[in-house]
């Protein structure tokens, strides 16, 4: 399966492999540099990460929601009041609204699919905050160490200690931000801290390595270090932290469209599942939970796809899985074994 | 160790002072007043708009600097006074009192239960590993864990009770039921705090039971696991002490702070339930820009969160000896 791959993808990019080897940073041009980063950040747990089944399950479903958000926009009208026959039911006329209508006449599955777009800046917005911004603390907490390190952990144990959920209701209601963008960063306003406070112990470990060590002996500035030696060594743990951060922004961002704390202007499933949701106990009958359906499979299957990145990455990251890219062992259920012989004792 | 301890306990009421003060100065900025939305409110109840005046005009009072109205809130906070709440017309701290049971109860009952579930089920598939069922139950925990606790819940209230009428959908009892030691008192309020729990319990199960699978995958390939077999030890004393001790404890930070996130999280919850916590208060006195009632939930959630992660901090080196609380690293 992996050697397939590697193959197919192997006449594209075989010089890369060879400037790969190259490593060391002393005389590469930038186009050079980029290349290595390419390789080693997107080539190669691409590839592994295709051949775990949960990693490519949630790559599609995120591709199929991008599709949504760009091409599916362009292509399926937007919703507006009255535009088709009020109330109908899912499938009754399929080529109208496949999905039905709501009690005003829109479409629903307009409406769900023109959410999806402020969604994913939304996400990317507060995934990309609140990993950057734990990643700049977290790494300048652990390696700088005494008075930094003791200012900026009683910064992030503060910011932990505010309730997120209520703060970013207050931030939300004083700011009424309309910009998906601006949403996602306000959600994971305090996000960051639990992650810059693990993030923190890991380099704690980091930095008493002797690679470090030497780095700093030879006077080589912490802002170097930092991002040469400790960033890459934390990059898998942020990843996977992303994913986590990603469906963390969803949660909260749908919650609070459902609460109307956000401002209602827009399209959202949380404002779907609201409306629907008072209808549902005003008429109190199943007539309308197709419209509460269709925002759910929205919401649900995001943040499937999120979870399963995430605990797909996990393994993608491991050491062992990756040491099958280079081909030099054959050993690749070795870990599986491993864990296995001992359960057949425990029985 | 001492100096440690109170460092630590130093901090933690230093962040509960911080917090504080900082959601005081954060929640005069949210615009328009308790006036305005009491204003609002007899607008929309049809009121005669020259009563409405007369209504507003008694509840003016002389605009005091922000920073008086800070001072006397703190002095008063010292003596057990939150204030009143201008909403509810009621002292806060009454409403407090009266609801912060009831979320305690839903939300530490269910992070009890979720941990329980997740451990007993985690050591299994980690038991299993490989079979069919760990993969019926790991697909079953992921699936679950993508659905948002409210969104379950709006589908529980739906169903189960608008449907089928099998649960309460809203309130904490029943209208009749007298709070009391009784059976038909305690049951009712099980009945009712039953969906709550249940909607929280099976949407945060499963990626708790994923890590205790991994946690435990890893135990069990270590050498000292292998060193109790082969002195004959059994398989339940491995299983127990040796296998789910060390899995359980990389968790148990996890479970304190887990425990004040599903509190605040209860301004949802208790929304699609009605049902009247400290979260459906905290919706209550936003909404209706009640300062007092909301800087009093504010201040219940906050010392929720810093007094579980202070004794989380503080209890994880008796669990776990190895840990040396509060070592300072060199500076570079």
């Amino acid at each position: 399966m992996v050697k397939v791959k590697h193959t197919e993808s192997d006449s594209t990019t075989s010089n890369e492999f060879e400037f790969g080897t190259t490593g060391s940073d002393v005389e590469v041009t930038t186009s050079e540099r980029l290349r290595d980063i390419y390789e080693e950040f997107v080539y190669k747990p691409g590839l592994v990460a295709w051949d775990d089944r949960r990693t490519r399950i949630g790559s599609i479903i995120l591709f199929a929601y991008v599709l949504i958000g760009t091409v599916g926009v362009w292509l399926y009208e937007a919703p507006a009041t009255n535009q088709d026959p009020r109330s109908l039911q899912p499938f009754e006329q399929f080529f109208v609204a496949p999905l039905g209508t709501t009690g005003s006449g829109e479409d629903v599955l307009a409406m769900a699919i023109h959410a999806t777009p402020a969604m994913l800046i939304m996400v990317l917005a507060g995934g990309v905050f609140a990993t950057g911004f734990a990643v700049l603390i977290g790494t300048v907490a652990g390696y700088k160490g005494g008075a930094t390190d003791r200012l900026l952990t009683t910064f992030s144990d503060i910011a932990m200690s505010i309730p997120g959920l209520p703060l970013i209701m207050v931030v939300a209601i004083i700011l009424s931000p309309e910009n998906p963008a601006v949403i996602g960063v306000i959600i994971t306003i305090n996000y960051w801290a639990g992650l810059a406070r693990s993030i923190r112990s890991q380099v704690l470990a980091i930095r008493e390595h002797s690679y470090v060590e030497a780095s700093r002996t030879m006077g080589t500035g912490t802002t170097r270090i930092i991002v040469k030696d400790i960033i890459p060594n934390i990059m898998p743990y942020v990843l996977v932290n992303f994913a986590n951060a990603a469906r963390y922004v969803i949660f909260a961002a749908v919650g609070l469209y459902y609460l109307g704390v956000l401002p209602t202007s827009v399209s959202n499933w949380g404002i779907q599942l609201n409306n629907a949701y008072k209808q549902a106990g005003a008429l109190s009958g199943g007539g309308t939970f197709y419209q509460l359906l269709v925002p759910m499979a929205f919401i649900m299957f995001i943040a499937l796809a999120f979870i399963l990145l995430a605990q797909g990455m996990d393994r993608v990251f491991n050491p062992r899985v990756r040491t099958r890219m280079a081909g030099e062992s054959k050993s690749e259920s070795d870990d599986d074994t491993d864990t296995a012989a001992p359960t057949e004792v425990m029985n | 160790m001492n100096s440690y301890f109170v460092k630590r306990t130093g901090r933690a009421i230093l962040t509960i002072w911080l917090v504080m003060t900082l959601t005081f100065g954060m929640i005069r900025l949210i615009p328009g007043g308790p006036i305005e939305m009491l204003r609002a409110r007899l607008i929309r109840q049809g009121v005669d708009p020259s009563r409405i005046d007369a209504i507003v005009q008694t509840y003016k009072q002389d605009p005091t600097p922000v920073y008086v109205e800070y001072y006397e809130y703190v002095t008063s906070l010292l003596s057990g006074n939150m204030g009143q709440s201008f909403y509810y017309q009621e002292p806060v701290s009454a409403l407090i009192v009266d609801a912060l049971p009831w979320t305690v109860f839903v939300m530490v009952t269910a992070t009890i239960l979720l941990f329980v579930i997740a451990i007993l089920l985690g050591a299994l598939m980690a038991y299993h590993e490989g079979t069919a069922f760990d993969t019926v139950a790991s697909s079953a925990s992921i699936l679950l864990s993508s659905i948002p606790f409210y969104v379950l819940a709006i589908g529980f209230v739906v169903v189960l009770s608008y449907q089928f009428g099998l649960f309460p959908a809203r309130y904490r009892v029943g209208p009749g039921v007298e709070p009391g030691f009784t059976v038909q008192f305690l049951s009712n309020a099980i009945y009712h705090a039953a969906l709550p729990i249940a909607s929280v319990v099976l949407t945060q199960a499963g990626l708790q039971a994923l890590a205790m699978r991994g946690n435990s995958i890893q135990v069990l390939g270590e050498d000292f696991v292998r060193v109790a077999r082969l002195r004959g030890l059994s398989d339940r004393r491995i299983a127990v002490r040796y296998v789910g001790r060390n899995a359980i404890l990389p968790m148990y930070t996890g479970f304190l702070t887990l425990i004040g996130f599903n509190i605040g999280g209860s301004v949802i919850l208790e929304q699609v339930f009605t049902y009247p916590g400290i979260g459906y208060y905290m919706y209550q006195a936003l909404i209706n820009r009640d300062y007092a009632l909301m800087m009093g939930v504010f201040l219940i959630i906050t010392t929720t969160l810093v007094v579980s992660v202070y004794i989380a901090d503080l209890t994880y080196g008796l669990i776990d000896p190895r840990v040396q609380s509060g070592g300072q690293s060199e500076a570079y």
